[in-house]
This record gives C-alpha cells, sequence and structure tokens, in this order.
C-alpha cells in the first residue's frame, strides 16, 4: 500500500546540520531555534505532479537544448539512475530538473565571477519524469571544477545540482551529484556540511561503462533516493494531542 | 550483529547554491528559449475559483539583510481545502487551480511575489479543522536544506485560534512569525509575510 501512510522521521544527523561555519554563508542563514516537529498532515503528505506532457523532446540533452552553432565543448556524458524511496520502491512519475556549470566551470548566471569562458552553445539546465520503474536519463557535458568566495582559495569539486520532487512535498530535495574518483570531493566545505562518510559517498556518482553511448558518450549512474512512507493508512491513525 | 534492516537511507540534502535560477527558473535567469515558461510561475487560471490575493515579503538573514538570490516554492490547498495532487484522497481540487507556485527573491529588492487565491480549511488527522495556511519552501545558498514553514491569515482570527497546528506551539511568543497581515493595494488583497531566518523574530521552521 504505497502513498498512505505518513512519512518516516527524517535523519537529521544524516543531512547537513543548518549551522555549518566551515560554508560561511550557512553562518547568517541557519535557523537558531530547533526546527518544530510537525505530524505530517494533508499539506505535506500531498504534492504537485508534473506529467510527461509538459516535457519538451529535447529538455534532457543539454548538449542540445540550448545550443545555436554546434555541440557544447566538453567531455560528453550520460547520467542515469532511479529514484527510490527509502522502502526500495521506485518512485514513478516525478520531476527531476539539474543544472550545472559548462565543461570549463563556468555558469551562465550574471553574478558568476569566474574567469573561464562562457559557452555560447551550453545553457545549463535540464529536466525529465521518472518512469514506472523510477528510472532517468538524459546527455550533457562532464562540468569543470570551479573556484568560489569563501575561503581565500576554496574550489568547488565537479558537480550536477539535482532538484526532485517525489510524490509529497515532504519528499521535496535539492541535492547535488560527484564524480567518481575526484580527489576534490574531500577538500570542499560544502560537501563537508555533511558529517557521515556514507552519506558522502551516496552522493558520489559511479562511472558506467555499461551504459556509455558508443563513440558518444561515457556514462555515470546517479540513484536518488527520497523519504519512505508507512505502510498504515493515514486516515486510521489515532488523535494524538 | 543483527541483522540488517532493509530501508534505504534518504539521499542527503546539499544547499541550492547561488545559481538555483538556472535550473528552477531559467527564462527569469536570462537563459531563454529552453522552456517556454518557468514552472510554477503561473497558479491561478481565470476560471479559478476563490478570492485572489498577492502574498509577498522579504526572506532577512541574521543581520536583517534581505535574501537577493533565494528561491520559495509554496504549496497550499485550493479555495474548497482540496488540493490539486493524486494523493488527495477527499475530492476533485478545482482544476483551473495548481496550488504549487515557484518564485525567485527579487535580485534588487529581495522581494517576492506570488499570484494565489486563498485557501481553504484543510483537516488535521481525526478531521478537526486547521486554519487556512500555505506552506513554504525556501532554499538559496547558505541554506543546507530546504527550510518548511507555514503561513497563516492574521485576519483568520477565529480559525488561527482552534487551529491544532498553532494550538501546539509551546511559544507562543512565536506564533506572529507565522502570521501574515493583510492590506488592499489597487483593490485587491496584499498579504505581506516577512520571513526571518535567525535573530529577533526568527520564523518558525518545521521538521515535516
Ligand atoms: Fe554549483
Amino acid at each position: 500500500m504505497p502513498d498512505e501512510g505518513s512519512f518516516f522521521q527524517r535523519d537529521r544527523s544524516w543531512h547537513p546540520p543548518a549551522f555549518t561555519p566551515q560554508y560561511k554563508t550557512s553562518v547568517l542563514r541557519s535557523p537558531r531555534y530547533p526546527l518544530l516537529s510537525l505530524d505530517n498532515t494533508i499539506s505535506e503528505i500531498t504534492g504537485p505532479r508534473f506529467g510527461h506532457s509538459r516535457i519538451g523532446p529535447l529538455d534532457n540533452d543539454l548538449i542540445r537544448n540550448y545550443a545555436k552553432a554546434g555541440d557544447p565543448i566538453g567531455q560528453r556524458i550520460v547520467v542515469h539512475g532511479r529514484v527510490l524511496d527509502e522502502n526500495a520502491r521506485p518512485v514513478a512519475g516525478t520531476l527531476l530538473e539539474f543544472w550545472q556549470a559548462n565543461a570549463g566551470g563556468r555558469y551562465r548566471h550574471k553574478k558568476e565571477a569566474y574567469v573561464a569562458a562562457l559557452d555560447p552553445n551550453f545553457g545549463g539546465c535540464g529536466r525529465t519524469v521518472t518512469d514506472e520503474e523510477g528510472r532517468y536519463w538524459f546527455r550533457t557535458v562532464k562540468p569543470g571544477a570551479y573556484p568560489w568566495p569563501n575561503g581565500v582559495n576554496d574550489w568547488r569539486p565537479a558537480h550536477i545540482h539535482f532538484s526532485v520532487f517525489g510524490h509529497a512535498f515532504a519528499q521535496r530535495l535539492i541535492t547535488q551529484m560527484y564524480f567518481e574518483g575526484d580527489p576534490m570531493i574531500w577538500q570542499c566545505p560544502i560537501v563537508s556540511t555533511i558529517t557521515d562518510r556514507s552519506a558522502i559517498e551516496q552522493l558520489v556518482a559511479a562511472l558506467d561503462r555499461n551504459a556509455t553511448l558508443p563513440m558518444d558518450a561515457l556514462a555515470y549512474k546517479f540513484d536518488i533516493v527520497l523519504r519512505g512512507r508507512r505502510s498504515t493508512p493515514f486516515e486510521s491513525r489515532p488523535e494524538g494531542n | 550483529m543483527v541483522q540488517k534492516l532493509d530501508a534505504l537511507k534518504e539521499s542527503a540534502s546539499q544547499t541550492a547554491g547561488p545559481y538555483v535560477h538556472i535550473g528552477l527558473t531559467p527564462n527569469w535567469a536570462d537563459i531563454g528559449g529552453v522552456y517556454s515558461e518557468d514552472l510554477g510561475r503561473t497558479m491561478v487560471d481565470p476560471r479559478a475559483t476563490g478570492e485572489r490575493i498577492v502574498v509577498k515579503g522579504s526572506i532577512f538573514d541574521g543581520s536583517g539583510t534581505p535574501l537577493k538570490d533565494a528561491l520559495i516554492e509554496i504549496w497550499q490547498a485550493d479555495a474548497s481545502g482540496l488540493h490539486n495532487s493524486p494523493l488527495e484522497k477527499r475530492g476533485e481540487a478545482d482544476p483551473h487551480f495548481t496550488g504549487w507556485g515557484r518564485q525567485p527573491t527579487d535580485g534588487v529588492s529581495g522581494e517576492y511575489r506570488f499570484e494565489t487565491i486563498k485557501p481553504g480549511r484543510v483537516p488535521h488527522k481525526g478531521g478537526r479543522l486547521m486554519a487556512p495556511h500555505i506552506t513554504f519552501w525556501i532554499v538559496a545558498r547558505g541554506i543546507n536544506i530546504g527550510l518548511h514553514t507555514r503561513m497563516y491569515f492574521a485576519d483568520e482570527e477565529a480559525a488561527n485560534a482552534e487551529c491544532p497546528v498553532l494550538a501546539r506551539i509551546e511559544h507562543k511568543t512565536r506564533i506572529p512569525t507565522l502570521m501574515a497581515r493583510r492590506a488592499e493595494e489597487n483593490g485587491s488583497a496584499v498579504y505581506t509575510f516577512d520571513i526571518r531566518l535567525q535573530g529577533e523574530g526568527e520564523t518558525i521552521f518545521f521538521d515535516v
């Protein structure tokens, strides 16, 4: 009986805490009071759903969805995987949105200050909807590492940002995908806001030779896990308080 | 040793970063031609029922500075208290109202603005009605995991007084941080809901 009960409590020790001084911007943007526990109500166990009909044919191809005169520069890659819940059930029909820097580590954004070149054929955003088995797939170029203002010489490892809806607003999640074998993962103040090493490793995509597009693109596999639900129907729970 | 549990762990959150708009509101971020319209920009179809309202405000950091790079999503019931979601089991929500909106805070002023409708009341478990409210989810550079809060309507005094969620808040002095004030602008209702991440008047955030 999926999609019936309330969600398992979020493991806040697995997620980064709000206040992480090594990531300086978090210092003034972190609540100081404890979060107030809210038993799921209908407002949290429902959520918006976006159908395949909304998705354009190039939305999951960052190599083509912005290009005007030829392909973007960079290592062509496929990113694929599944969206599952904590019960290991596929999350079907959920919208994934992703954004990233170009192969040189430069974002197409007016506040970006890195000197690396913009790529006229790369926008840096894409989206897709998972299929019945929770699978997704998109094509892009591998993003470069980039420097950012935090310490005087802090660099982000190559990464792709992911936004996932799930089926309920309580599952809403934004995270980042890193690349297998990148030593910079272990030097990053943002990665290290997560204190559990296995929680970080869960965000590192594996090189997947079986999913490559021969003579076209390398492949990385990145599974995403969203919160799971109890199997007991929500309505039958006795009222607390 | 004991047997391992089968449960997977939720993927850990990471900050949306300063360039969240590239992915979530690309047209607003001057990346045109990829999507026809930014998702969540329009919530209300002209045929939707209910009172049209504007919800606006700012998000302040611990120094009192408004965030100019944040992104807010809201989620709410329609005028009759139903959600436009396949998981809404109590009835069919108004098909002309999405219930979900997404807006950036302005890059110069820091203000956000949603054009929506006033939500109806939604039952808590056990059936007692909650006061009308809008769920907010806030992400930005420096926010490591999205912040959930709720906006309530200050002029709904009777409903607020019997809301089971508000009733559970131990520190009653903090309840006003969840209340939006109503005003009229050019003949339409505008609710102002400012969010304070830290410091005096810190908004109540929920672990949902
Ligand atoms: Fe980034």
